[in-house]
């Protein structure tokens, strides 16, 4: 049996799987298709204090190999994702993140306060829905916040002094391509208390309609995602994972085990699948098998092993 | 995984692919079908046409490099195929209009086969098809090239009005309905959206619908809605 288990500031994850926020909802879909206790964890549809419709408009456009995305963090609000998901993700059997996005410093803290007390009250009930938060500071496609946070590291150190001092909950900080430095970044995460990063967010583009001569997108530009930005994401959580000593969460357009491997192999602890949840809407099953075949095929008996090694 | 197994071309642009699956599905729903590998990097709805015993039918317009990959399509090939999904058209009793325009008709075969004695009507901009299809399911035929096939249609005879096609006769639908209500008539309209979609299952929120209580997903709350439910933007 390979070791495929990793434990992050005390959160399990049973494999190094976890479906990215933004493509795998809040599980309650994929887990028609599937047993999503399966997967190493989840990270859920990106929240915000209050409910958000999101962009109008055209919200997605293939690219080679990738996909532009112009969704706008439409979602229910923290409120509604405690009281309507947590029971059901109270019932997983996988590390559960809470993906926490704002518009201004105020609606991170109050968000991150909610989500501390609910897990507060679950825990006095023997129960746990939220595992970490991973703090989205780097949404490319909403307007205020998002990811003028995510760019300057002394914009975003606002954000996750505030929030680390709102929530005992383990925290992840998600990065975004665009930082003016991503390892001065992530080094700020690490020194105000984060446990993990992850990175990368999406990477800002465009796509241009010449017939209608403008851009398909009302916001004029869309966070691209899948295959086609594999080898920036890899490069990133590279850098990143030599320079700090907290674990990386690494994700940009893994779609097979040795994708998997690599992002491993370049540091990452642990790993994130999104735009491929939409390629094959069983990703996650398929990959817990194709990784578990491969680390035999290759006698890799645990991914210590081959963690960092580049 | 399905096998195909017919694929045919009705008129330019417009084909009749018939696919091995047992997955059935109810009027109004869709699948995701995918026939490539990594690129087109999503896989495309297509609503439920018809449905056998051991297959499922599509009628589909070529509109993109997705839909052009499947005009390929030979007996024997495979496509991978999820579904049915989505929320179809309602089982319903008393007097039914169906109106499809273009490729909107592609769900309504089924809707008809399942409504015995409604009214069809047709519309197609250029070149119908698929027409005499319809016609012994129908106790009244329509078709109508090049016209405006919701003229020819008086919401106020029906208890119930089925349409899907383009998004600018949706929304003439839908204020056809309105008049039809102030008038005193008890019609009940429901509308079958198309909109971009990336997973097909209601998790992306890419092909969400603005409507009197909120987003609502076009994949899994529709693609049908009641009519005075959508607001449309433009």
């Amino acid at each position: 049996m390979t070791k495929m288990s990793t434990t992050i500031a005390g959160v399990h994850f049973k494999n190094p799987i976890i479906m990215a926020s933004g493509t795998f909802g809040f599980g309650r879909e994929y887990g028609k298709l599937y047993d999503v206790s399966l997967l190493g964890g989840i990270s859920g549809k990106g929240l915000t204090l209050h409910p958000k419709a999101g962009n109008p408009g055209t919200r997605v456009y293939e690219t080679a190999s990738g996909m532009l995305n112009s969704v706008g963090l439409e979602n229910p609000g923290v409120a509604a994702f405690l009281e309507k998901e947590c029971p059901y993700w109270e019932t997983l059997d996988t590390a559960r993140l809470v993906n926490l996005g704002g518009g201004t410093l105020e609606d991170y803290v109050l968000g991150a306060e909610m989500i501390q007390r609910d897990a507060d009250l679950r825990s006095s009930l023997g129960k746990t829905a939220v595992d970490m938060i991973e703090l989205n500071i780097s949404c490319p496609n909403v307007k205020e916040g998002g990811i003028a946070f995510g760019i300057k590291t002394s914009e975003a150190q606002k954000v996750v002094q505030a929030v680390r001092r709102a929530t005992k909950l383990p925290l992840a900080v998600k990065l975004s391509p665009g930082a003016e430095n991503i390892v001065e970044m992530a080094q700020m995460c690490e020194e105000e208390g984060a446990d993990a990063v992850s990175l990368i967010n999406t990477i800002s583009g465009m796509k241009i309609d010449v017939r209608r001569r403008s851009s398909v997108f009302n916001n004029l530009y869309a966070g691209l995602s899948g295959p086609a930005i594999k080898p920036v994401a890899l490069r990133m959580v590279h850098q990143v994972a030599q320079n700090i000593s907290i674990p990386v969460i690494g994700m940009g357009g893994i779609t097979s085990a040795t994708d998997i491997i690599e992002f491993i192999m370049a540091g990452a602890s642990v790993i994130q699948v999104g735009t491929y949840n939409f390629m094959n809407l069983r990703a996650g099953s398929q990959l817990v098998e194709e990784l578990e075949q491969f680390m035999v095929q290759e006698n890799i008996q645990s991914l210590d092993e081959i963690r960092g090694i580049i | 995984m399905g096998m195909v197994l017919s694929n045919e071309r009705l008129t330019d642009g417009v084909y009749h692919l018939k696919v091995e699956t047992n997955s059935g599905g109810k009027m109004g729903q869709f699948y995701m079908l995918r026939a490539w590998g990594a690129y087109p990097i999503l896989s495309r709805p297509l609503s439920i046409h018809e449905v056998n015993e051991d297959s499922v039918e599509f009628l589909y317009h070529v509109v993109g490099e997705g839909t052009e990959i499947f005009s390929r399509l030979t007996s024997g090939d495979s496509v991978e195929l999820e579904g049915p999904f989505g929320t179809g058209f309602p089982q319903v009793e008393g007097k039914v209009a169906l109106i499809g325009g273009g490729i909107g008709i592609a769900p309504l075969y089924y809707c008809a086969k399942q409504l015995p004695g409604c009214d069809i009507y047709l519309g197609f901009s250029r070149e119908a098809y698929r027409t005499e299809a319809f016609r012994p399911l129908a106790a009244e035929l329509t078709v109508d090239v090049g016209g405006f096939i919701l003229d020819r249609v008086d919401f106020s005879q029906y208890d119930h009005v089925f349409v899907c096609g383009p998004h600018p006769m949706l929304k003439a639908a839908q204020l056809k309905g309105i008049a039809a209500e102030e008038a005193g008539s008890k019609t009940k309209v429901y509308l079958s959206l198309e909109n971009r979609m990336a997973c097909g299952i209601g998790a992306c929120l890419v092909c969400s619908v603005s409507c009197r209580d909120g987003q609502r997903k076009a994949c899994a709350d529709g693609p049908v809605f009641r009519s005075e439910e959508v607001i449309f933007h433009d």
